[in-house]
């Protein structure tokens, strides 16, 4: 049993805007929803911040039930194709996609959420460790999961409520969803510790989730450098909010200014803004800076979590020892995941990392032995927190538009197409949003005479650079 | 440009819109494009469209194409 609930027993778990509901209420909850689904199998996990989604996660992971944790916002047409690759024997969805997924039988139904059965005989078998499937590119349609073990959940889970200090008295908010690593750790972390979470749909741009995080008391919020944006742009430094105790950031480097200013707010208001660094291969978390440290290391992500390390490799495979030289950034960790899945065979496959992750990420380190992340070995941007592989990007467009030529670059939150015709770029647009599912202005198009390529023929992203 | 103008031409801009979308009947996160990305956008041009500068409470109160229109009565911008 990965969740002890019971031992919290009247501690309330779940808060939402009607209605608290205990630990023990919980444990009800998600067994029934659990009991509903016959064996350890595959199902996928339409999840939206709710209590039914949350019961139905905390159930699969305590009965051995792996559930692959599908974004409810996915696009119909990606997720016929996972369940076609993958085989589920069950989905537990919200109700309103009941139309999607019309052919297969509803075998449960609670409040807002059914269980669809799939009817499917031929099963892959799961490979005893196997405890959940996380996406990571499944935005630009590759079908590729991320192998968590229950090992990898405890041992990330128990690490981060060491370093943030998380008890029964702590409180968060769901502004992040759980079928992206950072919110599920959220998630993970206050349940494991006994602790409150208030659940809601809305977003920093309504009204009701401010009285929330009011009336609710919230002690930590958590959000990527996006929300730090809005956060800004809202004058949250301005804004009254005495329980507020603790701040996390992670899903992407923060932009050095907005760190001061968070780190700032911090000192001044008593509160611990903390930046952390994490990838959905290492469960959550990898690294995080004491909050203490904030002003002093601006733009540093820190030190890695309790019981995991850091270490530097230059091109050649040796460690870098020097301060302040950069190198790749490898992990090492029992929370770094077994491996991929890109198959319903692969589900079957052992560990095939044995605790070392190689991050893909650039860093270096001081004096003092803090780690600042300074670029990508491997081509991809982030994207609101969600991780876009731009090489995948290119490829999608080349299937989809009939293009002389195409590269992408930009930067995080912002990514740029440069093409060599004119007029498509509205056409393409409009693709990308819907097939990547972030907002359309988060893209542009930008039209060159010529890509820059070397005499070999290859791109020359260094030059497409300097054109934003 | 009439303020009206302006104000249409921000959403369709800022939100991405397609010329036969009904303004009227927008609200926040009913569609797609109009999520919290959009919000960001779509203050912003407002912003920059009428010169003036909304508060937090306005910014969190600005649920449809609606509301906004009596919101930015109060910053003097009549549509």
């Amino acid at each position: 049993m990965l969740f002890d609930l019971e031992c919290r027993n009247s501690n309330t778990a779940l808060i939402t805007e009607e209605k608290e509901m205990t630990y023990r209420q919980l444990m009800t909850l998600s067994t029934t929803i659990a009991n509903a689904v016959d064996e350890r199998q595959l199902i996928f996990l339409f999840c939206t911040n709710s209590r039914e989604s949350v019961a139905a996660y905390v159930g699969f992971m305590n009965r051995g039930i792996v559930p692959a944790m599908i974004d409810s916002a996915l696009d119909t047409e990606l997720a016929s194709r996972l369940i076609e690759i993958y085989r589920p024997a069950y989905l537990f969805l919200p109700k309103n996609l009941r139309e999607s997924f019309a052919a297969y039988e509803e075998t449960f139904r609670i409040r807002n959420y059914i269980l669809l059965s799939t009817s499917e005989k031929n099963f892959y078998p799961l490979n005893d460790e196997l405890a959940l499937l996380m996406t990571i590119s499944g935005s630009t349609g590759s079908p590729k999961f991320v192998r968590q073990t229950y090992k990898n959940i405890q041992a990330n889970t128990t690490a981060i409520i060491e370093y943030l200090n998380i008890d029964e008295r702590d409180r968060a908010i769901t502004n992040l969803p759980m079928n992206y690593v950072y919110g599920l750790s959220v998630l993970n972390t206050h349940l494991w510790a006994g602790a409150s979470i208030v659940v809601t749909d809305k977003t920093l741009f309504q009204k009701e989730f401010w009285s929330l995080m009011r009336d609710k008391a919230i002690t930590n919020f958590n959000g990527v450098p996006y929300t730090f944006e809005m956060l800004k742009r809202l004058r949250f430094f301005k804004m009254e909010l005495p329980a507020l105790k603790k701040i996390t950031q992670a899903g992407g480097k923060l932009d050095p200014e907005l760190h001061l200013k968070f780190a700032e707010y911090a000192e001044r208001n008593g509160k611990k803004f903390f930046v952390m660094y994490g990838a959905a291969e290492a469960t959550a978390r990898m690294g995080y800076l004491p909050a203490e440290k904030s002003l002093q290391k601006i733009g540093s992500m820190g030190i890695a979590i309790p019981g995991g390390k850091f270490e530097l490799i230059d091109n050649n495979g040796q460690a870098v020892e020097t301060v302040d030289t950069i190198g790749e950034l490898i992990y090492y960790g029992s929370n770094v995941s077994m491996g991929y899945a890109e198959s319903g065979e692969d589900l079957s496959l052992g560990d095939e990392r044995h605790g070392r992750l190689e991050t893909g990420d650039l860093a270096k380190r001081d004096a003092e032995g803090y780690y600042t992340i300074v670029g990508r070995k491997k081509r991809f941007l982030k994207m609101f927190g969600k991780r876009v592989n731009l090489q995948e990007v290119e490829h999608l467009l080349r299937n989809k538009f009939d293009l002389l030529d195409v590269a992408c670059g930009g930067k995080d939150d912002k990514l740029t197409v440069f093409i060599t015709q004119e007029n498509v770029d509205t056409e393409l647009i409009t693709y990308l949003s819907a097939k990547l599912n972030l907002h359309p202005s988060a893209f542009s198009v930008k039209v060159l005479s010529a890509i820059p390529k070397n005499s070999s023929g290859k791109i020359i992203y260094g030059e497409l650079e300097k054109l934003q | 440009m009439s303020n009206l103008e302006k104000y249409d031409e921000a959403f369709r801009d800022s939100l991405k819109l397609n010329g036969d979308i009904a303004l009227d009947e927008l609200e926040y996160r009913k569609i797609k494009l109009w999520d919290s990305i959009g919000h960001m956008t779509l203050i912003s041009s407002l912003e920059n469209a009428f010169d003036i500068e909304i508060e937090t409470n306005d910014v969190i109160n600005f649920s449809s194409y609606k509301k906004g229109k009596q919101i930015l009565k109060k910053y003097g911008v009549e549509i």
